[in-house]
């Protein structure tokens, strides 16, 4: 288990109703391994990761996180979420509590953490992203990318295996993204694994190991960022990066 | 030609508002004379108050008879209230026919009550989990047993044919609204529930006793109630009103906390099942503190109302407040024109204060909460 991928879609199809929204996805993510998913809206790419930690579920084909299946078994989709960190477009912050009591309180109620320890975690987490002094204030205090690094600290307390970034920077002011994605870098950088869902580019370059292009619920091309901006191979990709990339 | 780059060198001084804005002009030109129609309006309502107002003031003040052994005084004076009937039969109305010597025990259970009460609703109170524990377990069986008696602890036996009166219509409202809610709860998350069973009955429950007017309800009780138990179980008369009340108002309230639910993004679900929460976790840590904060009006509203209510279980036999104020004004000694409107305004008084109080508190506990969520 320790040396097997730590991502496994084999042949994953999910339809809405009757929209077929995953097709074929055959996908593995190895542990420290960073992958960049770009593609134009509507391809699929959010429910994609969305379904590593089962907030959608698949109806065909094996996911399996960790060694780990899974299925409708709630026990394991716990499981899983334990070890998977999600930081969302959104921000999804809980806004009757105060930062520090955000990131405490799944190790608290979780891992059953007690509480000064839990709190130690998460200032240790919070001054990595470099927001400590922001601790004891409340999520609509603070701004966009602030709210957005206290997201990345509450699921780093989790102490997660992988981390999943759902467009994280897409709701921020342009002067906002740098430090987000400065956050997401040093986070790379200490060999988390990462999947993320995103349109910045120079991200993709710098930090990822492979990089992903969707279109229509498939995946279309995967390669090395310089494989894949230097040389596309397939016509999606190159009409998507010709307009992504002015 | 027209400049067009322009570059600032000095800041400009930051002056206060003019003196039309702010200040006591300020606030009755934007609320009282903002524009022709405002201003009409305004004038029209001060006319009418200059009417009516200082003729009702003086009924109830001036013109009032205070202090009377019978009702010959009130007889000769129409043009007032009658309070000295109030002040006479003030023991009746907030004890009902309860012994005499025993009314301590309701000033006790009363005054504990209130500072339990203020311990838990004041936000910033110390030890509020302590206070909980008291309030929710000790105080509802040290209240019932010294409102009951016990002869083991020599508190003469009082039984609830005896109750009446003031007391009774706040311990209804009290178990009604403390009851109300959490089952009000259940059964809201029961409607919103994928599991087919738990979903049906909570709806059917819900409308149900909504369809249902609530002396209907405080009548099913009545009579079915003793169904519901083992046989030989008799109840005492006041359980079926104060069940016949909790269920009610749940059901009310379901639907007022279901709204809640509703109106919660659906981030708040995903981000809290992201982080590994179950579901019981993150509906009581996530999203019931934010969706019962969403419509404290709502639920205010409902208990504002069920303290109204709870006068409707003189139909099944309690003596309420209202009810005693009635047998109060059948009093031959006090009869009079005035009689009716005093024991009346009387009743609004005290239904008005106890509900304007749980009003401003919802709304100080809403104020208080927005400045903690400024988005």
């Amino acid at each position: 288990m320790a040396n097997g991928p730590i991502i496994e879609f084999v042949d994953v199809h999910k339809w809405y109703g009757a929209f077929h929204v995953l097709r074929a996805i055959n996908l593995t993510v190895g542990r420290g391994e960073r992958i960049v998913v770009c593609g134009p809206s509507g391809s699929g790419k959010s429910t994609l990761i969305r379904c590593v930690n089962r907030l959608e579920e698949h109806q065909r084909g094996v996911i399996r996180v960790d060694g780990v299946e899974l299925t409708r078994d709630l026990r394991s989709v716990d499981e899983v979420r334990r070890e998977v960190g999600m930081v969302f477009q959104s921000f999804n912050l809980f806004p009757h509590l105060t930062v520090l009591e955000n990131c405490a309180l799944a190790p608290i109620w979780v891992r059953k953490t007690p509480k000064r320890e839990a709190e130690e975690l998460a200032m240790q987490f919070l001054t990595r992203v470099k927001i400590p002094e922001q601790a004891l204030k409340y999520p609509g205090q603070l701004s966009g990318g602030q709210q957005q690094r206290v997201a990345i600290a509450r699921a780093l307390c989790m102490n997660p295996k992988i981390m999943l970034f759902d467009e994280p920077t897409s709701a921020l002011d342009p002067e906002m993204v740098k430090e987000v994605l400065d956050a997401m870098t040093e986070l790379a950088n200490e060999g988390m694994t990462m999947v993320v869902v995103t349109h910045e580019m120079g991200f993709a370059r710098n930090v990822a190991d492979r990089v992903a292009f969707m279109d229509e619920g498939e995946i279309v091309e995967i390669n090395a960022p310089n494989e894949f901006f230097a040389h596309p191979q397939h016509e999606r990709t190159k009409a998507f990066l010709s307009q992504i990339l002015r | 030609m027209a400049v067009v780059a322009y570059v600032r060198n000095a800041t400009g001084p930051i002056l206060p508002p003019p003196l039309a804005q702010r200040g006591a002009i300020g606030w009755l030109r934007a609320n009282l004379f903002s524009s022709w129609s405002s201003t009409a309006v305004t004038l029209l309502l001060a006319a009418f108050c200059l009417w009516t107002l200082p003729d009702l003031i003086a009924w109830a003040t001036t013109r009032a008879v205070w202090r009377a052994p019978d009702g010959a005084l009130c007889r000769a004076h129409q043009d007032g209230a009658c309070w000295a009937f109030i002040a006479a039969k003030l023991d009746y109305f907030r004890y009902g026919s309860f012994p005499p010597t025993e009314r301590w025990r309701v000033d006790v259970v009363e005054g504990v009550g209130a500072v339990l009460i203020a311990w838990l609703l004041w936000p910033r109170a110390p030890r509020r989990g302590f206070g909980a524990l008291l309030f929710f377990v000790v105080y509802p069986i040290v209240g019932f047993v010294l409102l009951r008696g016990a002869v083991s602890l020599r508190l003469p036996l009082v039984d609830t044919q005896l109750w009446g009166g003031i007391f009774v219509s706040l311990l209804t409202a009290l178990v009604g609204i403390v009851f109300s809610l959490p089952l009000g709860v259940m059964l809201a998350l029961g409607r919103r529930s994928r599991l087919p069973i738990v979903k049906a009955a909570s709806v059917v429950f819900i409308e149900g006793v909504r369809g249902v007017p609530f002396i209907a309800v405080l009548y099913m009780a009545e009579n079915m109630l003793p169904l519901f138990l083992p046989p030989g179980w008799s109840p005492d008369r006041f359980i079926p009103p104060l069940v016949g009340a909790v269920l009610f108002a749940a059901a009310y309230l379901a639907e007022e906390v279901r709204g809640g639910l509703q109106t919660l993004p659906r981030g708040q679900y995903e981000g809290a099942m992201a982080l590994g929460l179950g579901y019981w976790r993150l509906t009581g840590l996530v999203i019931l503190p934010q969706a019962l904060t969403l419509v404290i009006p709502g639920l205010v509203n409902n208990f504002i109302g069920l303290f109204k209510d709870t006068t409707l279980i003189s139909s099944v036999g309690m003596v309420d407040f209202l009810a005693a104020i009635d047998n109060g004004l059948k009093d031959a000694a006090w009869s009079g024109p005035t009689l009716l409107a005093t024991g009346y305004a009387f009743a609004a008084l005290f239904y008005f204060v106890f509900c304007y109080a749980m009003s401003r508190y919802s709304a100080a506990i809403e104020r208080r909460l927005a400045l903690g969520r400024r988005q």
